[in-house]
């Protein structure tokens, strides 16, 4: 069998996904990076050969995520994307007709709008993470609840306690409050859930027009109690797809997959990547007053990247050898 | 802001004052300017604070800046920096350039009390008219690298260029000097190797001002557009900006009156700083035939605040995209990097 491989490093998860020919989740694969990009790479890497056995050859291989740069130089992806084009990639692939996506992870909440299978607008939170799975986790484990059975008791609740959801501080307040006034666990949970949808409407949402087919996906989507108040909120049913938690790593696969087709060839380092010795380290570049954090990855003793400089004087690995305390920058005035 | 503070060194220095221009803005710059800034207090005003105290260090005693006008906090920031450099016990004095328009007699005051030389008034017309082709000619200058680097064959190589260009630019002195300096930094630019028959994404740059003018606020945004290979064009430049303030000379071609009538049908009133123009230039961005639109908003901004509401009508409108990005010493280049990709790839699968 022939696949190709997507892989999503985020801020909370990282998330291994492989598509067969036809563009069909075949595995897939979710692990916490603990902010440890490298080593949770390397670990899903080598979870996903196990599972998989011999007799399966990747074809191509894309990186996506906030450390989409990092993940794409290990495996030597063919597309390193940004992970709002992977996400809209992935829901057109199971609702071709979508129109609006709903994607909310652990840190991040993404809007995006597609109309005739073209991305046309998109929002992101910026400061806020009230709405986000960290925040749920937490009020999860603050209630002694495991976050799996959130939904399922939000869906219990007949009267859903009406909570502040503007922001996460006054959020966590409003629930102590109510828990101390005696409401039910059920309608504290149901209330929050509202209050999340409610926020995302307001704030990520905010001037949009939701349009359905309305595909949600993200970690959160497996929140049930989530996704009936999206339901209540917009008035129209909402798609969880089967893959709703990996979404980001399909479609990084499926734009791999675009890729290859067209150059005819991948980079990717095969399977035995897991065991390699990636390292990364930074510095911080003298070369002008913007003072650069310039990260470096190197494979053994060998430089694979750099990152980081305004300039490229570092990025560029083709430029003679350099030391951080030189006093030249290539895009400075000085 | 941007490639004006060298001119502005020059004209202060040439009526006989010793000057110090702080570093370009950085993150000790930030640090510095967030720690002695009310929290909600926009962007610029924390990233001037923090420069006039690294001025401080440098040995100034005296600070010049510019004020605003129209309902933006902007107008008060002068009075207020004041304030808290002196709480800090920093004896300096400031003095705060309003448009001469507004009051020609404190204006004049005000350029007297730096005429440390005792110039005659032709001789700082004189200065002043030099200042002002100067920063015609980097503003020019700096158009011009918007459009080049979109088509560097090479990716990167535009940049270093326009810093040498911008070099032989600040040493020309004098009319004639400048003229044949713009010239040869020109020709500099123009030798950078470019795609043939390549058609870069064009989109439209509006927002507050100093966001717009100065690339360490906004994370050298064109830059990075730039070396994605799309070409950028913003609504303000230093001197289009001085000449509609009427501090000297005939309005561009970019005139107030205009932006105002096509802003009209969707915001009609004036709602200070540059709220209105922003979406008066997204309108005309989007006549013209733009990709798509980024506003620059300050966290905290509200004219952009209400302006980036108004802009999602002209976007639907006009099916322009926009993409508004709010900036704060928070606000970190991942991040924008990440949007402005999906942006981009966003305006190339709608041109297929």
């Amino acid at each position: 069998m022939e696949v190709y491989l997507g892989v999503d490093v985020g801020s909370v998860s990282t998330d291994l996904a492989l598509i067969d020919d036809d563009g069909n989740a075949v595995e897939s694969l979710y692990l916490r990076t603990n902010g440890q990009p490298i080593r949770a790479v390397q670990e899903g890497i080598r979870v996903l050969a196990r599972r998989i056995g011999p007799g399966v050859a990747v074809r191509g291989a894309g990186t996506t995520g906030s450390a989409r740069r990092l993940a794409g130089v290990m495996i030597g992806a063919d597309v390193v994307k940004n992970e709002i084009t992977a996400h809209a990639v992935a829901a057109l692939k199971v609702v071709p007709e979508v129109q609006t996506v709903l994607e909310i992870g652990g840190q991040d909440s993404k809007l995006i709008l597609i109309r005739d299978g073209v991305v046309v607008d998109f929002a992101m939170n910026t400061v806020c993470a009230a709405g986000t799975g960290s925040f749920l986790d937490h009020q999860a484990s603050r209630l002694g609840i495991p976050i799996e059975r959130f939904g399922e008791i939000a869906l219990r609740s007949k009267h859903p306690v009406r909570i502040a959801g503007r922001c996460g501080v006054f959020a966590e307040s409003d629930m102590v409050h109510k828990q101390q006034m005696g409401y039910a666990v059920e309608d504290i949970i149901a209330g929050l859930c509202e209050a999340l949808v409610r926020n995302y409407l307001n704030n990520v949402a905010r001037g949009k027009q939701i349009l359905g087919p309305v595909v949600f996906q993200g970690g959160v989507a497996a929140n049930e109690g989530i996704r009936a108040a999206f339901e209540k909120n917009l008035g129209q049913p909402v798609i969880v797809p089967p893959f709703h938690g990996v979404m980001g790593a399909i479609g990084v696969a499926l734009l791999a997959k675009e890729e290859v087709e067209r150059t005819g060839r991948t980079g990717f380092r095969g399977f035995a990547l897991s065991e390699f010795d990636f390292r990364t380290s930074s510095f911080e570049c003298q070369g002008c007053a913007n003072r650069c954090e310039v990260v470096e990855v190197r494979l053994g003793s060998e430089v694979q990247a750099r990152w980081g400089d305004r300039c490229g004087r570092w990025s560029d690995l083709e430029r003679p050898v350099q030391r951080p305390d030189e006093s030249e920058c290539l895009s400075c005035a000085g | 802001m941007g490639t004006s503070p060298e001119v502005f060194r020059e004209v202060l220095a040439a009526l006989g004052n010793e000057v110090v221009i702080p570093p370009r803005p950085n993150r000790r710059t930030l640090s510095l300017g967030t720690k002695y800034s009310p929290e909600f207090a926009c962007l610029p005003y924390k990233i001037l604070m923090g420069s006039y105290l690294e001025a401080i260090e440098m040995g100034a005693d005296t600070i010049v800046a510019s004020g605003g006008v129209g309902p933006c906090r902007a107008g008060q920031y002068a009075p207020l920096h004041e304030l808290i450099l002196r709480d800090l016990g920093h004896e300096v004095d400031v003095i705060v350039f309003e448009p001469p328009r507004l009051d020609l007699r404190d204006f004049l005051g005000k350029i007297s009390a730096l005429n440390a030389k005792g110039l005659s008034a032709w001789q700082i017309i004189k200065l002043i008219q030099a200042g002002l082709k100067k920063l015609g000619a980097l503003d020019s200058l700096e158009r011009l690298s918007h459009r080049v680097r979109a088509r560097e064959l090479v990716r990167g190589s535009t940049t270093p260029v326009y810093r040498k260009a911008l070099q032989l630019v600040y040493a020309a002195q004098g009319a004639r000097e400048i003229d044949e300096a713009y010239s040869r930094a020109e020709g500099l630019l123009r030798e950078v190797p470019q795609k043939s028959g390549y058609e870069p994404l064009k989109v439209g740059i509006v927002g507050e001002i100093y966001v717009l003018l100065e690339p360490s606020a906004n994370l050298e945004i064109e830059e990075a557009l730039g070396e994605m290979g799309v070409e950028t064009e913003r609504s303000i430049y230093l001197t289009g900006w001085t000449r509609e303030s009427k501090l000297l000379g005939k309005p561009g071609r970019y005139n107030r009156t205009r932006v105002k009538e096509v802003a009209g049908p969707y915001l009609g009133e004036m709602i200070g700083g540059h709220g209105q123009d922003s979406v008066g230039h997204a309108v005309m961005y989007a006549k013209r035939g733009f990709d798509g639109v980024i506003q620059l908003a300050p966290f905290t901004c509200i004219p952009e605040i209400v302006a980036k509401s108004v802009l999602e009508r002209v976007s639907r409108e006009f099916a322009l995209p926009v993409l508004s990005i709010t900036l704060d010493e928070q606000t970190g280049k991942a991040g924008l990097l990440t949007r402005l990709e999906a942006f981009v790839d966003l305006m190339k699968r709608r041109r297929r």
